[in-house]
C-alpha cells in the first residue's frame, strides 16, 4: 500500500511544492538585506555575523557581558542561549570558508558577495532542517481533506510571504523558532505531549518571543491533565511533561546556570525592561494610540509597563480560560492565534516582525477559516511594508504578495466557502439580530474585497507618492493604524469562534 | 480543433502558471547578470541617441550592434519605455551602467515580452488538447506541456538570469509552429520572417522550414498512394509565401539597403573575423548538407503527413535540423582546428552550445507529451541540456540554480511517466542521468577542494561539456532513427 500511485504522487507533488518554496526564498534572497551599505551600525544582518564572531573569539562567560573585547552596544547578544549555539556554529563553518568572515574586531562591517551567499545558504539550510519538514508533516497530518487539499495548504502555508520576506530579505533566523514550535504543535496534535513540550521548550530557548505561545502551551497541557483526572493518568502526565521541560531548559541553559550572576544577565539581555512602550511604527494598541493621546510622555516608564502588562492579561485571559477548560487541538489552534495577538496588541517593546508569531497558528487555519486566515497572512504582511521598503525589498514583497494572494484564492477557494456557518458568525448574527436581512456572508466578502484594494492602493502610494513635509512619516502611520484596526479586528473575530461550539458532523463535511 | 468549452477550460489554469512563472521571474530580477546585460543596455542607448544611418557604424562601446535590423526597431520602442525609468541609461558610453533602475526596466521588459512566449505555449497547448481529456487537470497533456514549455529551466536560466530575451524570439518560432499545425501556413511564414529578422540565428531553421513550406503548401494535392504530386505546384501560393518573406525583408533591411549600408550590416551580422568564425562554419557546411539531405526530409514528411495534419513530423523535422547542428559544436574537439586553446573552445562551444539546446528542447516538449519514446529523448535531452547550461551562471555555489533544476527535472519525470502510464526510461539511460549528478558532485565539490582542480581549472568544464555531449549526441542518433523509422511511428502518434 506504501507504494500505491496515489500515495507516491502526493509524495512527489509535496517534493514539487517544498522544492518551489526553495525557489521562492532563494529568489528572494538575491536581494538587499538589512542595513546593507548603511554604516557604522548596519543592520541584522550585520548583527547575526557580529555573533557569530563573538561566540566564536571569546568564552562562553563573555558572550553576554560588557567587556573590553565584547562592545554590548554594538549588537550584544539578546537572544536566549540556543541562538547564540547556532551563530557559533555557523562561525565554524565561516573559519572553514574564509576566516575573514569572522575575525574578532576586525570582521565588522564585512560585507561581500560571498559572505552574503554564505549566510544566505545558513538560513535555507536551517529551514530545510526544521521548518520545511514541520510544515510538511503537520500539512500532511493533521489538515483534513483531500490529500490534494492537503497539498494546496501545504503549498500556501510555504508561499506565506511575511516569513520568506523577513527571514531571507531582511534577514533573521525565524524559521528556526517558529519551525520548532510547530514541531510542538504537530507533536501535541498527535497526541506526543512530552516530544511537543520538549520541541517547545527548544524553541523557547532559541527565541524568548516565542513566549506569546507559551500560554496555550501551558493551558492546553494542564488542561489535558486535569481532564483526565488530576488524581490518576492526568497526575503521570503531569509529571511526564514537567520533567520534561526542566530537563529541555537545563540542558539548555546548562552552561548559564553554573553561576547565578550569568543567567540573572542573560534575563537582562533577553528581557530589556528600559526601552519603551515602542519603538517605531507597529501594528498594535499602543503605537496607534500614540497618535490620538501622546500616552509615552503622559505616563512615566514604570505605569506604561504595568498598563501594557494588565491589559495584555486582560486580553490573553478569556481565551486561556477556554482552553484550560476545554482542552482540544482546535481550541489550542485558536488560542494560539489569539494569545500571540493579544500579546502583538498589548505587549510592551513589541516590534512589527512579532507579527509573524500570529501568523504562524493563523497558516494552521487554512483548511478551516481559509477566507480570515488568508485576509490575516496579507495583512500581517503588508504591516511590515515600511520596514521592507527600508530594506529596499519592494520588488519581492509585491511578487510574493501577489503570488500569496492569488494562489490561495485560486486552491482554495474560499470565497466558495463563505456562508455564515461557515465563518461561524452565529454569534454576530445574534449581535446584529436588528438587521435580519443582512447576509453576513456577503458582508465579509466586500469587506475583504475592499480591504484588499486599500492594502494594493496603500502599498503603491507608499512608494510613488511623497507624504507631504509636514507629515513625513504619513504612510508608515497610515499602514500601521489600518493594520492595527484589523487585527483588533480579527483579535474579536477569533475570541467569537473560540467561544461558539465547533461545527456538527453534517456541516463538516459540506466544508470539506 | 478543440471546441469553445474545452478553450475556456485550458485558461483557468493557464493563467495560474503564466502568473505565477512570472512572478517567479520578478524574484529573479537582482540575481546575477552577465555582460549580456549591458550590451542591450547599450543597444538601447544606440537606437534611442543615434540616427539610423549611424546605429550599424557606432563602436564606442565594446558592444557593437549585430542583431538584424528587426531587432533595432524593437530596441527602439524599448527605449522609449526605458527613457521613463532612467534618462542615463539611454547614453552612450564605453563603461558598464546599471543603476536600479536601468536594472528593473530591462529585466522587466524581458519577463513582458515573454508575452509573446505565453501565447505561443497556449496555442501549442490548444494543439495537444484532446477531447476525452482526464478530469484531473495534472494529469491532461496539454497541462504537462503547459509546465514543461513555462517553467523550462533552460530558458528561466538564460533570460531571467543570465539575460537574453529568447523567451520573445522562441515565442515566435513556437507559435508559427502551432500555426502551422492548425493549417494556417501563411501566418506561420509571416511570424517565420518576422523571426528571422529579428535574430539571424534562426535561419539555421530555414532550410527545413522552407522545405516544409514548399512541400505542404505550394503542393496542393498528393497521388493517392502519398507520393509527391508535382504537378499540383500552385504558383499563386508560391508567390504569396514569397511576398510575405520579401516584404518583412523588406520592411527590415529597407532603410539600409536605401542607405547603402547593407554591406556594413551584412559585415556585423557575420563577423567572420571575431573568432566565431567555426560557430559560423558549423552550419554553412551543415546547411549544405541539409540541402543534399532535403530528399530524406521530404520523404519523412511525406510519410509522416498521410494520415493526420502535420502534427508531429514538422516538429520531428525542426529537431532533426537542430541535431545536426548541434552536434558538431556540442563535441567542438572534432571541428576545430587544434590551434585554438582549451578554454576558447569551450567558450566558443557553449555560445552555440546554449541557444541550440533550447531551440531543440523546447519543441521536443510538445512531441514528449504525444508519443512515448519521444517523451524518453525528451527526459535525457533536458536533463543532460540543462545541466549543460550551469558553466553560464558563474556562481560560486550553484544552489538557485540546482533547485530551480531539480523541480523541473522531477516534474518532468513524475508528470510524463504519469502521461503515458509507464516507465520511459532504460537501465542504462538510468545509470547516465544518475551520472549526471555525479558529474556535477564532482565539478561542484570535489574538483575544487582538491589539488588536481588547481592544476587544471578548465577540467570541470571540459567534463560536463564532453558528458553531455554524449548524451546529446545519443539522443540525436535516437531521434533520427525515430524519423526514419516513420510509418510505425506515425500511427503510433496518430492513435
Amino acid at each position: 500500500m506504501i507504494f500505491s500511485s496515489q500515495v507516491m504522487q502526493t509524495w512527489s507533488l509535496v517534493a514539487l511544492c517544498v522544492l518551489l518554496g526553495a525557489v521562492t526564498r532563494w529568489g528572494v534572497s538575491f536581494n538587499s538585506y538589512s542595513g546593507a551599505a548603511k554604516p557604522p551600525m548596519f543592520g541584522d544582518y550585520e548583527a547575526q555575523r557580529h555573533w557569530q564572531e563573538v561566540t566564536y573569539n571569546l568564552p562562553l562567560q563573555q558572550w553576554y557581558f560588557n567587556t573590553t573585547d565584547n562592545d554590548l552596544n554594538y549588537w550584544g547578544l539578546d537572544y536566549p542561549p540556543l541562538t547564540a549555539y547556532h551563530s557559533l556554529l555557523c562561525a565554524y563553518v565561516a573559519k572553514r570558508i574564509n576566516p575573514e568572515w569572522v575575525e574578532l574586531h576586525t570582521s565588522r562591517g564585512h560585507e561581500s558577495p560571498a559572505h552574503k551567499l554564505f549566510m544566505r545558504a545558513s538560513v535555507l539550510v536551517a529551514d530545510l532542517l526544521i521548518y520545511l519538514p514541520a510544515v510538511v508533516l503537520y500539512c500532511l497530518c493533521l489538515t483534513d481533506g483531500s490529500p490534494r487539499k492537503k497539498v494546496s495548504i501545504l503549498l500556501c502555508t510555504l508561499l506565506y510571504p511575511g516569513l520568506i520576506l523577513i527571514d531571507y530579505g531582511h534577514f533573521q533566523y525565524n524559521g528556526v523558532s517558529l519551525g520548532l514550535a510547530l514541531w510542538a504543535m504537530w507533536a501535541l496534535g498527535l497526541g506526543w505531549d512530552a516530544l511537543g513540550s520538549m520541541a517547545f521548550c527548544l524553541a523557547l530557548s532559541y527565541k524568548q518571543m516565542e513566549l506569546y505561545h507559551a500560554l496555550p502551551f501551558f493551558c492546553y497541557l494542564l488542561g489535558k491533565c486535569f481532564k483526565q483526572g488530576i488524581l490518576g493518568q492526568g497526575f503521570f502526565l503531569l509529571v511526564r511533561i514537567g520533567v520534561t521541560v526542566l530537563l529541555t531548559l537545563a540542558l539548555c541553559w546548562l552552561p548559564f546556570l553554573s553561576d547565578p550572576s550569568q543567567a540573572s544577565q542573560v534575563l537582562r539581555r533577553i528581557f530589556p525592561v528600559a526601552r519603551g512602550l515602542f519603538e517605531d511604527k507597529v501594528a498594535n494598541a499602543w503605537c496607534s494610540l500614540n497618535i490620538l493621546i501622546k500616552i509615552r510622555s503622559i505616563l512615566s516608564s514604570d505605569s506604561q509597563f504595568y498598563l501594557s502588562l494588565a491589559c495584555t492579561v486582560l486580553a490573553v485571559l478569556p481565551s486561556s480560560v477556554r482552553l484550560l477548560t476545554k482542552p482540544t487541538f482546535w481550541q489550542f489552534k485558536l488560542a494560539l492565534v489569539n494569545s500571540s495577538l493579544a500579546f502583538f496588541l498589548f505587549s510592551y517593546q513589541v516590534h512589527e516582525k512579532s507579527i509573524l508569531l500570529a501568523s504562524l497558528p493563523a497558516c494552521l487555519l487554512l483548511s478551516d477559516l481559509p477566507l480570515i486566515a488568508i485576509w490575516f497572512l496579507q495583512i500581517s504582511t503588508f504591516s511590515m511594508l515600511p520596514l521592507l521598503l527600508k530594506d529596499g525589498l519592494l520588488v519581492p514583497y509585491a511578487a510574493t504578495s501577489l503570488a500569496f494572494l492569488y494562489f490561495s484564492m485560486y486552491l482554495l477557494s474560499p470565497l466558495k466557502h463563505c456562508t455564515e456557518e461557515e465563518l461561524r458568525m452565529g454569534a454576530y448574527r445574534r449581535i446584529l439580530f436588528f438587521l435580519p436581512k443582512l447576509d453576513l456572508g456577503c458582508a465579509v466578502r466586500w469587506k475583504f474585497y475592499l480591504s484588499i484594494l486599500a492594502m494594493a492602493a496603500l502599498s503603491i502610494a507608499s512608494v510613488a507618492v511623497s507624504p507631504p513635509p509636514h507629515l513625513p512619516d504619513l504612510f508608515p502611520v497610515l499602514i500601521s493604524t489600518f493594520a492595527f484596526v484589523h487585527f483588533l479586528g480579527m483579535f474579536v473575530y477569533f475570541n467569537i469562534v473560540q467561544f461558539t461550539e465547533p461545527p456538527s458532523k453534517k456541516s463538516q463535511k459540506k466544508i470539506n | 480543433t478543440p471546441g469553445p468549452k474545452m478553450a475556456s477550460a485550458v485558461d483557468h489554469w493557464f493563467m495560474a502558471l503564466a502568473l505565477g512563472v512570472s512572478l517567479l521571474k520578478c524574484l529573479f530580477i537582482n540575481a546575477y547578470r552577465s555582460t549580456d546585460f549591458e550590451v542591450h543596455r547599450n543597444w538601447l542607448a544606440i537606437t534611442h541617441s543615434l540616427p539610423v544611418s549611424r546605429w550599424y557604424y557606432e563602436n564606442t562601446s565594446a558592444w557593437t550592434l549585430d542583431y538584424p535590423p528587426l531587432f533595432a526597431w524593437f530596441e527602439l520602442g524599448l527605449s522609449h519605455v526605458g527613457r521613463h525609468f532612467d534618462e542615463n541609461m539611454l547614453r552612450i558610453q564605453r563603461e558598464a551602467y546599471h543603476s536600479e533602475a536601468t536594472v528593473l526596466f530591462q529585466r522587466l521588459s524581458v519577463i513582458a515580452t515573454d508575452l509573446m512566449y505565453i501565447l505561443a505555449t497556449r496555442e501549442c497547448c490548444r494543439s495537444v488538447s484532446v477531447q476525452k481529456a482526464s478530469k484531473d487537470i495534472l494529469n491532461r497533456p496539454s497541462f504537462v506541456l503547459a509546465v514543461l514549455l513555462l517553467f523550462n529551466f533552460g530558458l528561466l536560466i538564460v533570460d531571467h538570469i543570465h539575460f537574453q530575451y529568447n523567451g520573445f524570439l522562441m515565442g515566435f518560432l513556437l507559435l508559427s509552429v502551432a500555426k502551422h499545425l492548425q493549417s494556417q501556413h501563411l501566418q506561420g511564414a509571416l511570424l517565420f520572417s518576422v523571426l528571422l529578422n529579428l535574430k539571424h540565428i534562426y535561419l539555421y531553421v530555414a532550410p527545413a522550414y522552407g522545405v516544409y513550406l514548399l512541400r505542404s503548401y505550394c503542393f496542393t494535392k498528393d497521388h493517392p498512394d502519398g507520393r509527391l504530386n508535382w504537378r499540383s505546384f500552385s504558383l499563386l501560393r508560391f508567390f504569396a509565401l514569397g511576398s510575405i518573406v520579401v516584404s518583412v525583408t523588406a520592411l527590415s533591411f529597407g532603410p539600409f539597403v536605401a542607405m547603402g549600408q547593407l554591406p556594413q550590416v551584412l559585415s556585423r551580422l557575420f563577423p567572420f573575423k571575431r573568432g566565431l568564425c567555426h560557430a559560423y562554419w558549423a552550419p554553412n557546411a551543415w546547411a549544405l548538407y541539409n540541402a543534399a539531405d532535403k530528399g530524406l526530409a521530404v520523404l519523412g514528411l511525406r510519410l509522416g503527413l498521410v494520415e493526420s495534419g502535420p502534427q508531429a513530423s514538422m516538429t520531428g523535422g525542426l529537431v532533426q535540423e537542430f541535431r545536426h547542428t548541434v552536434l558538431p559544436s556540442v563535441s567542438p574537439s572534432v571541428t576545430l582546428p587544434s590551434c585554438l586553446c582549451a578554454v576558447c573552445l569551450f567558450l566558443f562551444g557553449w555560445h552555440v552550445h546554449e541557444k541550440a539546446v533550447l531551440i531543440a528542447i523546447l519543441p521536443l516538449s510538445v512531441l514528449a507529451v504525444q508519443s512515448r519514446e519521444d517523451a524518453g529523448i525528451f527526459l535525457i535531452l533536458s536533463t543532460t541540456g540543462h545541466y549543460s547550461l550551469f558553466p553560464l551562471i558563474f556562481t560560486a555555489a550553484a544552489a538557485p540554480e540546482v533547485s530551480l533544476m531539480l523541480l523541473f527535472t522531477l516534474f518532468s519525470f513524475c508528470a510524463l511517466t504519469k502521461l503515458h502510464r509507464c516507465s520511459l526510461l532504460g537501465f542504462l539511460e538510468r545509470l547516465y542521468l544518475l551520472g549526471v549528478a555525479a558529474v556535477c558532485a564532482v565539478c561542484e565539490i570535489v574538483l575544487p577542494l582538491s589539488p588536481l582542480g588547481a592544476r587544471l581549472p578548465f577540467l570541470p568544464l571540459l567534463l560536463t561539456s564532453v558528458y553531455c555531449a554524449a548524451g546529446v549526441a545519443y539522443c540525436f542518433t535516437r531521434l533520427y532513427g525515430s524519423l526514419l523509422r516513420t510509418p510505425g511511428h506515425s500511427k503510433a502518434k496518430t492513435s
